[in-house]
């Protein structure tokens, strides 16, 4: 016990906190894992890439691509915008807008979808307008769009506003001093400085954007081929009792889930090595 | 090229930063803004800078007669050092130093090689060549303070501002870039402004010192001119220790007096119309100045210093009568 330092707990003490971590992770997290991806291959491979390959999934997988290609990159220009204007500038209502930000996180997303109905369903606010011009929001392509941007705003803007707070803006009055005019201090200075906190926000947004089910399904009516994103489609699936085919899908999204989490992870790895020394 | 400053006012909210500064900085001076923290010295500076801007319709700014109150910070002309450099930490030390000369709009933009060629003749400047390819986590303080320099030079600027040059760097670099500085500047006349809290520095350095409190200048002049002459009690208080001693004469004004301008006497040479008796009550004497802590005949302190040869004449010890003259005291009514 010669090297033991006040903070250490006695072995038992220790091995029993272990073994404690290891079972509720097990129970909880690998088990469930396991379970879709042993699932979905349990009436063996030919199965699982049917399911993955008939229409409905060919068109749910398009839309789910479509609808996360589109909320992303419109997310990552809102969020640096945002984290751009509550870092750098002291305002009126600045902490207004920081608890707006993070509406999206703090209301359930199925009041998400049910306000996009409120507002632009046939008996919402706008119906009557948007029926008399043709245009088709809930239960349609644009409807998906809103209500994935509106759950996967914060992502971005949540990881760089901390990161740009510790920064301070003094490399950025240096470039304005030096000349540099508001395009070239964002590109050369800003940007450089926060590229891994920005991408760790895309990944989780983007993950977010593909995986989202509660607004989405509240605003897309389920029309099969046409409006279902990949989790809809697994949900309408397993109503169906196609056991293998939904948790072939769930797969699929596990399968992106773990991309994610290794992309995340060599992303930390990276931005740990750059940051070194700084 | 001059600066002037004229009627500049500075709120932020509620607060006053700045209250009705006017100064005038010569063409070619090394000036100090010397003051404590909160004086709004960085805050005027920042003002010089454009990096800030005046209460509209306050004040100006003027360099060398021209108004530039209301021109973009990179449209002054200005190179500012921040206290903690803000390099530019994914950039290396000649990408630092040329960015300047780099986002100049192509019609004005120096051919690469010129661009280069500026980077080394400016590292040459500031002793740091061959250390172009290093980024700045690679470097000491003194080091990174140097290419900060470099970096505001590279543009040439008209005017120089430094904020608080030597604050986050130890005692000897301080020392030693210090004395490198005011010879740098000689070398290249550029018009400085600087702005520190420390008094030592501001007086060695600076041909002009400012000395600010609570928004408002107290006093301009050069480092003598202030030390020896100061116009109010803050600035006697703040360049250096000073006894403020009270009498019957007027109580509300005490005089001023510095321990090394008191002299002292064996109590039987005291002459009752200038000088006062006192006790010895501490006697430090390590080090090549003896300083003393005198109690007063009515019980107030006061420190004295004298050379170890003045203490070994005199024989002093704890507890011993003594009389004190006090030579160059000020008195503020």
């Amino acid at each position: 016990m010669a090297n033991r330092s006040v903070t250490t707990e006695s072995a038992l003490v220790r091995w029993l906190l272990i073994g404690l971590a290891i079972v509720i992770l097990t129970l909880f997290l690998l088990l469930p894992l396991a379970a879709v991806f042993i699932e979905a291959f349990r009436r063996g491979s030919e199965v699982f890439i049917k399911a993955l390959t008939e229409d409905a999934a060919l068109s749910a997988i398009k839309l789910t691509l479509l609808a996360a290609g589109i909320s992303v990159p419109l997310n990552t220009v809102f969020g640096l915008a945002a984290a751009w204007l509550i870092t750098k500038f002291r305002f009126k209502g600045r902490s207004f807008l920081l608890s707006l930000i993070d509406l999206p996180f703090a209301v359930s997303p199925v009041i998400a979808g049910l306000v996009f109905v409120l507002l632009f369903g046939a008996r919402g606010w706008f119906g009557p307008w948007l029926r008399e011009n043709d245009i088709q929001i809930i239960f349609a392509f644009p409807g998906i769009i809103l209500a994935t941007v509106f759950v996967t705003f914060p992502f971005v803007a949540r990881e760089l506003i901390p990161l740009m707070e510790s920064q301070g803006s003094d490399q950025e009055e240096a470039a304005v001093t030096l000349g540099a005019r508001g395009w070239q201090v964002f590109r050369h200075v800003t940007l450089p400085n926060i590229k891994w906190g920005l991408l760790y926000g895309v990944l989780l947004c983007n993950a977010r954007a593909m995986g989202e089910f509660g607004a989405v399904s509240v605003v897309s009516g389920h029309i099969r081929g046409k409006t279902n994103t990949l989790p809809l489609h697994v949900e309408v699936l397993y109503n169906e009792y196609q056991f293998s085919a939904a948790f072939a899908c769930a797969a699929l999204l596990a399968l992106l889930a773990l991309l994610t989490l290794g992309l995340k992870s060599l992303v930390e790895h990276l931005s740990g090595h750059s940051a070194k020394g700084h | 090229m001059s600066i002037s400053i004229q009627s500049i006012h500075k709120t932020f909210g509620s607060y006053t930063a700045l209250d009705n500064i006017s100064l005038e900085v010569p063409d070619g001076s090394l000036t100090a803004l010397l003051g404590p923290s909160g004086s709004g010295k960085t805050t005027l500076l920042r003002i010089v800078a454009g990096l800030e801007f005046a209460d509209p319709g306050s004040g100006r700014v003027l360099f060398h007669g021209e108004d530039v109150t209301d021109v973009q910070a990179g449209q002054r002309g200005v190179g500012f050092v921040f206290q903690h450099y803000a390099l530019f930490k994914h950039m290396t030390v000649a990408e630092n130093i040329a960015f300047g000369l780099t986002v100049l709009p192509s019609s004005k933009r120096p051919p690469k090689k010129d661009i280069d060629d500026r980077v080394n003749e400016l590292l040459g400047l500031v002793k740091l060549d061959g250390l172009g390819k290093r980024r700045p986590h690679e470097l000491s303080g003194g080091q990174r303070q140097r290419v900060a320099l470099a970096r505001a030079l590279a543009i040439r600027p008209k005017v120089l501002l430094l904020d608080e040059p030597f604050g986050a760097l130890d005692a000897q670099v301080r020392k030693d870039l210090r004395r490198w500085l005011r010879i740098f500047h000689d070398e290249i006349g550029l018009t400085t402004l600087f702005v520190t809290h420390d008094q030592e520095e501001a007086l060695e350095l600076a041909d002009q010192v400012v000395v600010m409190a609570n928004s408002r200048i107290e006093q301009v002049g050069p480092p003598q001119q202030v030390y020896d002459h100061p116009e109010t009690p803050f600035v006697i208080r703040f360049l250096g220790n000073v006894n403020a001693i009270k009498d019957s004469r007027n109580p509300e004004a005490p005089i001023f007096v510095r321990p090394h301008d008191v002299s002292i006497l064996f109590a039987a040479e005291a002459d009752p119309a200038t000088d006062r008796l006192a006790r010895v009550q501490h006697l430090f004497a390590a080090g090549p100045v003896a300083k003393l802590s005198l109690r007063l005949d009515d019980g107030q302190f006061l420190d004295a210093e004298l050379s170890r040869q003045q203490l070994d004449e005199l024989g002093l010890d704890v507890g011993d009568p003594v009389a004190v003259r006090m030579q160059g005291a000020s008195r503020f009514e």
